[in-house]
């Protein structure tokens, strides 16, 4: 396990299962309190549209499919905000949309498809170097922008009371909405497209079940998120067993766990 | 210092409609109250009292007309000379946090990370004001409906501001917390600097605890003391039938 460090491409999926924990995790507290999970899976496909649209186009689909995706993540917000659909209606649509031009876009391409698989369910081998930088940049971004956490926290908390504050909150929402576009789609060649919600979800589900403060809330979800990610890529390197797999089984483990753990605690 | 000079209204609206798609949920209102005045808006349920108080707060713009706060347009307003208590029964219950994070919240105009010794300090005292400094850190999710309300109640005084606007603030709340909401409104009546808008249904809470009444059918139905505008033939006019006749169990008001 120990030799098994000294291997680059491990040492670069360590490096992603920290990055990928961490960004997923921070947003993943607003998506648990907001009730945005579908919207994370929605985005998730759409990465898989901006995903086959790089490979059509020949280029690092990373790169593509990060302004992809964002734009049809700014393309959902549009929608809800001009139309009195809900958001569940306007994900539906961009999601079955990004969907329909990926499937377009793979069989355009005229040629074997493997890494379209590799973005559907994620490879600790795909990861690279390009990759680690594309996550580095988006998490520098993110932490340049941690002013937004307590904006997003109060409008998260009530919408209108930051409203009625003058907050913007509306930009606010179209920043947070992008920054969960490109968390997302970094993460999807570590876990894939199907599996990466799990990254916004269960970690701050799991934190949610203890957390007395917003403030704990997101450092618990960091805490644990970063943690099933060493865990998961350790397991999945021991037993040999796909990596975003095996991560999420482990989020999921603590998640039960927790949930038995704060039963026993609040009825003993 | 020779005399005072006249004192702009608090709170004004001339000829505010406001249309929420095609609907006119508020028709040519006007009104004006004078600094530390209590104004009760009531009306039956629809009559856009609640639509009233968005535009006051700028979360509603309106279709013609104008209205002014403390002197000015409520986008233009700073925001911290503003108190707003929401309906408590909007509130995300299931939301991580303590009383006195809320409290903060108010004072920053964003949700706290961690609160410094001096921040604590002025929290503290303003939930002292409604006697909910026990409920600092208790999470808002155990909060019972009156407690609650008095938290919120502390967070918009913490700011020390010059309008406070309730919305129906003995909703689903004992009368103990009841009584607490009423004598810090009376208190800010009696301090002189504070101006009240407080949205209710109750018409006795309108009659024994304001200055003016505006009484709302989507138009004003009546505007003015409360005795005079909670005559039994005004309420009659708003709400369209005679069940609501308050005046035998009113007595008389404290301002009259």
């Amino acid at each position: 396990m120990i030799e098994a460090l000294d291997q680059p491409f491990i040492q670069r999926a360590l490096a992603a299962g920290i990055l990928v924990g961490a960004l997923g995790s921070y947003f993943g507290v607003f998506v648990v309190q907001r009730g945005l999970s579908f919207l994370g899976d929605g985005l998730a496909h759409a990465a898989f549209g901006g995903v086959a649209l790089g490979l059509l186009l020949g280029m690092e689909p990373l790169w593509v499919a990060v302004p992809f995706t964002v734009a049809v993540a700014l393309g959902i917000s549009w929608v809800r905000e001009r139309t009195r659909l809900g958001a569940d209606t306007a994900i539906g649509i961009f999601f079955s949309v990004s969907v329909a031009l990926g499937v377009v876009f793979l069989s355009m391409t005229g040629r074997y498809t493997a890494d379209a698989f590799t973005f559907l369910f994620g490879s600790i081998l795909a990861v690279s170097e390009a990759d680690l930088l594309v996550m580095s940049l988006v998490a520098l971004a993110t932490a340049l922008g941690w002013r937004l956490w307590g904006r997003w926290a109060y409008a998260t908390f009530d919408r209108e009371l930051a409203l009625a504050d003058h907050l913007p909150v509306v930009r606010d929402d179209y920043f947070l909405t992008a920054y969960i576009a490109v968390a997302i789609v970094v993460g999807v060649k570590l876990v894939g497209i199907i599996l990466i919600t799990a990254f916004l979800v269960i970690p701050a589900a799991t934190a949610h079940l203890f957390a007395r403060s917003f403030t704990g809330m997101t450092v618990l979800a960091e805490s644990l998120s970063v943690t099933s990610s060493l865990v998961g890529l350790a397991l999945s390197y021991q037993l040999d067993i796909p990596s975003g797999a095996t991560i999420i089984l482990v989020q999921a483990a603590s998640f039960f766990a927790s949930m038995a753990l704060t039963r026993v605690v609040r009825h003993p | 210092m020779s005399e005072d000079p006249p004192t702009a209204p608090a709170v004004e609206a001339s000829a505010l409609t406001v249309q929420l798609g095609e609907r006119t949920v508020l028709e040519q209102v006007t009104f004006a109250i004078p600094t530390a005045a209590v104004l009760a808006v009531v009306g039956p349920n629809g009559s856009g009292k609640t639509t009233l108080l968005k535009a006051l707060l700028g979360l509603v713009k309106p279709a013609s007309g104008r209205v002014l706060v403390l002197g000015t347009s409520p986008e233009r307003l700073q925001p911290g000379s503003i108190g707003y208590v929401p309906q408590i029964k909007t509130l995300d219950r299931t939301f991580p946090g303590t009383s006195i994070d809320l409290v903060v919240s108010g004072l920053r105009r964003r949700w706290p990370w961690r609160i410094g010794d001096s921040e604590r300090t002025r929290a503290l005292a303003a939930l002292r004001l409604v006697g909910a400094e026990q409920l600092a850190d208790q999470p808002i999710a155990e909060l019972s409906g009156g407690e609650l309300q008095r938290v919120y109640l502390s967070r918009a005084a913490a700011r020390d501001p010059r309008l406070i606007m309730l919305d129906e603030p003995a909703t689903g709340i004992d009368m103990v917390g009841e009584e607490t909401i009423y004598r810090f409104i009376d208190a800010c009546h009696r301090s002189g600097t504070a101006t009240v808008v407080i949205v209710t249904h109750d018409l006795s809470v309108a009659f024994h605890h304001a200055t003016h009444v505006l009484l709302l059918n989507r138009r004003a139905i009546g505007f003015g003391p409360p005795r005079v505008v909670l005559s039994e033939d005004s309420l009659g006019r708003a709400y369209g039938h005679a069940e609501h006749r308050p005046a035998g169990r009113l007595g008389a008001g404290p301002y009259d």
